[in-house]
């Protein structure tokens, strides 16, 4: 099955690209260390899922790109072209001249509703090139105007004109200082509405990524290149093609409806996180070599401690013993550092993944009382190693993991509205006061809920 | 890609222009080498077809045939018009972006507000539609005056109410170049004060800025230059010391020097809008994040590298000197000094090879010394623009809703006051049509209640910091 990318604003096609890049580059770039047809089913399940055949015989990007401003896209598709390895539709895009000035409102009250005709045009079209459609996959950041107010306002039309598709929302948690002042008021916004109408939010913290580029790629002056292209790289690990069962003879056929089936089990909690393992500079990687326990050794102390990413573990956290009473609410020792988790997902890809042993994963402590880990977990591979490691393993994770973030963003928002800050920018667009307290209100319930976990 | 008009007013504003227009050109010649008209000159020029005589028709892609400023230029003498008609940039103007008179406004606000606006307000209104309809998607106007005269003040401040009414959708960006406390304008103190009601109403962002502060900073380069000891580093035809383009005598070429940094400043705040950036700052992003309430929208600015520029290959200590200027006093376009004061919001647009990394490092670095109100404890909005001014690798535009305008602020109202009670002149404004003592009361109560805002914000400073509790959820 196929899925249709929507880019959305200038971090959103920013990203969009580098993620087919990096498909790219791991299809043609490598043998993926497994047999030759192994490599070519593989190699099929990717061109399904992501690209369409052209004439000339490269393969064009099932993406529609959106700004409203022109430079990004039109550096986007260029950039693609020269690659000779895919490209952009030359028609599948839509832009105007003036952005929208980091305005939530003016994004999902103004640009939304005028140009929906266009947009949703452009994406019907993407979806009947496709001749089994799973579903949308958005990628936008929350934190500007153009991702996140037109975003929030196109993944509603998509659940509206494509109700049996899944859609889910890639959204770009934003750096905590520096980038846009109303990054918060924004957020908020964006976050509740797309919590009523995308099936589930994979969410990437600027700040964490670009702590990997410094610590673990070792790059001195990072740029935003840099960091998109190590999101591009995790969401890699998880959409290339995957077995979903042991002994499968198929690659998962619907790629986002699996995923959903396994990671949101309620719809008050749909905030997936993303962890992976390995990560390193190319240039090291000829000198490493890893095995399967102490690569899930790692992972799963990722999970339950809430690391970020391999270096700086804390591995004193150890799961709540059994038996011992269900901490309250505040307590805060167990909400300081272990954190419990709805559902997890683990992708292992490469060499001898057979080998490896999950039970770990399977303990009970690490889940919430209402789920056994059986419903909680699931364990997807492949032999197909992933980018040049030889073994990798991703986890996708509704778990607590972004709850602090939330609880501070929250917060951050709430201590501006409550000196009215800024409120003047968005009445101008028609998003009243009221439309901000429903949007808090619906966060908060959302923080209440994981925090009960 | 979006466009800007550039309206120049008074004697100061059109020599503020002349520099801007002239630098402009030159950064496009530096990057754009192929002679092709493209979306980034697009932003502040019209490329037109002069071959066939008469109006001439715009041509929009292709070799670049004869520029055209998106701009209109009003003086009510002709002085200082006449002089850049006859300049080397005479052709990037045409008569019919010109509005001038002959006997000038006196040093008086009424009279160039009240007298020549009705005058000439069917005529602005012509000529700014007709810039207007030459854009096609048109942004952002760029007010350039000074405060303590007549026509600038006056009649600047008249077109903008004219701005508000006849494109409400545009954004309005005033520089206001506001007179030192020894000008030789006695009653510069009301043609301001009267000024500022005005751009308190009507503007959507205000760059203040003081002539004293201009003078230090020039002062201070010469200073350097002359004593040889950065003589190897300072760059002779730097933007900043340049004076081509110019028809001034030597002498002059210090209000050249001031005019060239105001000049500066309006580039570099329109850069990340007309050329590429891994962080695009749109104008429209300005006011959206440095404004959080409408009448609070003074930008206190300031430049870097000012007095040392840059060599080629940046050593990191010296870009992070940079950031660090940057929030110096001496490098204030205003007296002012932003680190003693409390910020509501700071906005850095960086330009050349600089990197999040450098940034996000900076910030950090920071962020410790600077005051920032209880709610916007993070309020930072920065830009990226991969194109570096003509001259340096790199760049950095600062630029602060800070209360440290409050000062100014508060002794122009004291210079104001210490005319007022004893009502001297006002009988010069008074005779003018339309205006009366009740425009004087408001324009002074306009401006106590824009410092009682100010002392407001000011008065949470040092505090104790108490947030506002959360919504409550019933579970």
């Amino acid at each position: 099955m196929s899925i249709v990318t929507v880019q959305l604003g200038q971090c959103g096609n920013q990203i969009g690209h580098e993620v087919f890049n990096a498909i790219c580059s791991d299809v043609h770039g490598t043998h993926g260390l497994c047999s030759k047809k192994e490599n070519k089913s593989y190699h099929d399940a990717c061109k399904e899922r992501f690209f369409s055949e052209e004439k000339s015989g490269v393969p064009v990007a099932r993406a529609v790109l959106v700004d409203m401003e022109p430079k990004v896209i039109s550096q986007a598709l260029s950039i693609a072209a020269r690659s000779g390895y895919w490209k952009y539709d030359d028609r599948s895009h839509f832009c105007q001249k003036q952005g929208s000035g980091n305005n939530w409102a003016n994004g999902y009250s103004v640009h939304g509703p005028k140009h929906k005709d266009i947009i949703m045009n452009l994406v019907q079209k993407e979806a009947e090139k496709c001749d089994r459609l799973s579903g949308f996959f958005t990628i936008m950041s929350m934190a500007g105007g153009t991702g996140s107010g037109l975003g929030a306002f196109v993944t509603q039309c998509l659940k509206d004109a494509f109700p049996a598709s899944f859609i889910l929302n890639h959204v770009i948690w934003p750096y905590g200082t520096g980038e846009v002042i109303v990054q918060n008021y924004n957020s908020v916004l964006t976050l509740s509405h797309l919590y009523h109408s995308s099936d589930a939010l994979l969410v990437h913290e600027n700040d964490v990524i670009h702590k990997i580029c410094a610590q673990l790629m070792n790059i001195k002056q990072i740029s935003f290149r840099d960091v998109n292209q190590v999101i591009a790289h995790q969401l890699g690990s998880v959409f290339q093609p995957i077995y979903t069962a042991e002994g499968a003879l198929h690659y998962s056929r619907s790629p986002l409806g699996d995923l959903m089936e396994t990671l949101v089990p309620h719809p008050e909690f749909k905030m997936l996180g993303l962890r992976n393992i390995p990560q390193m500079p190319e240039s090291s990687l000829a000198y490493s070599s890893f095995s399967w326990p102490g690569l899930i050794k790692h992972l799963r102390q990722m999970l339950i401690a809430n690391a970020t990413m391999e270096e700086g573990i804390d591995w004193q956290v150890r799961p709540p013993r059994p038996g011992s009473s269900i901490p309250s609410k505040h307590s805060t020792s167990k909400l300081l550092h272990f954190n419990t988790s709805i559902a997890n997902l683990v992708i292992l890809r490469g060499k001898d993944m057979h080998s490896a042993d999950l039970g770990s994963f399977q303990d009970p402590a690490l889940y919430t009382s209402w789920l056994t880990p059986q419903d909680a977990f699931n364990l997807w591979k492949t032999p197909r190693a992933f980018n040049k490691y030889e073994k990798s393993a991703a986890l996708v994770s509704n778990s607590q993991f972004l709850l602090k973030p939330l609880d501070n963003l929250v917060g951050k928002a709430w201590n501006m509205f409550a000196s009215k800050a800024y409120i003047h920018q968005y009445t101008k667009f028609g998003i009243e006061e009221e439309d901000f307290l429903d949007s808090f209100t619906t966060l908060e319930q959302v923080i209440s809920s994981y925090t009960t976990l | 890609m979006t466009q800007s008009v550039v309206v120049q007013v008074g004697q100061c504003g059109n020599q503020v222009g002349c520099r801007f227009w002239d630098l402009a050109l030159r950064e496009h010649a530096a990057v754009n080498k192929k002679g092709i008209y493209d979306e980034a000159l697009s932003s502040f020029f019209r490329n037109v077809d002069t071959r066939s005589g008469g109006d001439g028709h715009d041509i929009s892609k292709g070799k670049i045939c004869s520029l055209k400023a998106r701009a209109l230029l009003i003086d009510m003498e002709e002085g200082v018009v006449n002089e850049i008609l006859q300049g080397p940039l005479r052709d990037v103007f045409d008569s019919k972006q010109l509005i001038t008179d002959v006997s000038g406004s006196g040093n008086n606000w009424a009279v160039g507000h009240k007298l020549y606006g009705c005058q000439y307000r069917e005529n602005i209104v012509e000529k700014l539609r007709k810039t207007a309809e030459h854009c096609d998607c048109l942004q952002c106007f760029f007010v350039i005056h000074s405060m303590g005269g007549g026509t600038g003040s006056g009649l600047g401040t008249f077109v903008l109410n004219l701005l508000e009414d006849e494109f409400p959708e545009v954004y309005r960006f005033v520089t206001s170049v506001y007179p030192s406390s020894e000008d030789d304008v006695i009653i510069s103190p009301y043609n301001s004060v009267l000024a500022m009601k005005e751009l308190n109403e009507h503007a959507d962002c205000v760059l203040p800025i003081e002539n004293e502060s201009l003078f230090d900073i020039v002062n201070k380069i010469h200073q350097m230059v002359n004593s040889g000891k950065l003589g190897s580093i300072v760059k002779q035809n730097s933007l900043v010391t340049s004076s081509a383009g110019s028809t001034k005598a030597v002498q002059e070429k210090s209000f050249d020097a001031m005019n060239n940094i105001i000049a500066n400043l309006l580039l570099n705040l329109t850069s990340s809008a007309r050329f590429e950036g891994s962080l695009n700052m749109d104008l429209n992003e300005i006011s959206m994040n440095l404004v959080p309430f409408p009448r609070l929208h003074y930008l206190v600015s300031s430049l870097t590298p000012l007095y040392t520029l840059a060599d080629v290959n940046v050593p990191s200590r010296r870009l992070d000197q940079m950031f660090s200027d940057a929030f110096s006093r001496d490098h204030q376009l205003i007296q002012a000094d932003p680190k003693h004061s409390l910020y509501l919001a700071c906005a850095l647009l960086v330009r050349g090879n600089v990197q999040v990394s450098d940034l996000r490092r900076n910030i950090e670095r920071l962020k410790p010394s600077m005051h920032f109100v209880s709610w916007n404890q993070e309020g930072w909005k920065t830009g990226l623009c991969s194109v570096p001014p003509v001259g340096h690798s790199h760049s950095l535009l600062a630029l602060a809703n800070n209360t440290c305008v409050k000062p100014t602020f508060m002794e122009l109202k004291d210079r104001f006051m210490r005319l007022y009670k004893k009502k001297a002149h006002l009988h010069h404004y008074l005779h003018i049509d339309g205006m009366e003592q009740s425009c004087f009361s408001e324009a002074i109560s306009s401006l106590s209640d824009l410092i009682e805002e100010y002392n407001e914000l000011d008065a949470t400073k040092g505090g104790p910091r108490i947030d506002p509790s959360r919504l409550k959820i019933a579970v």
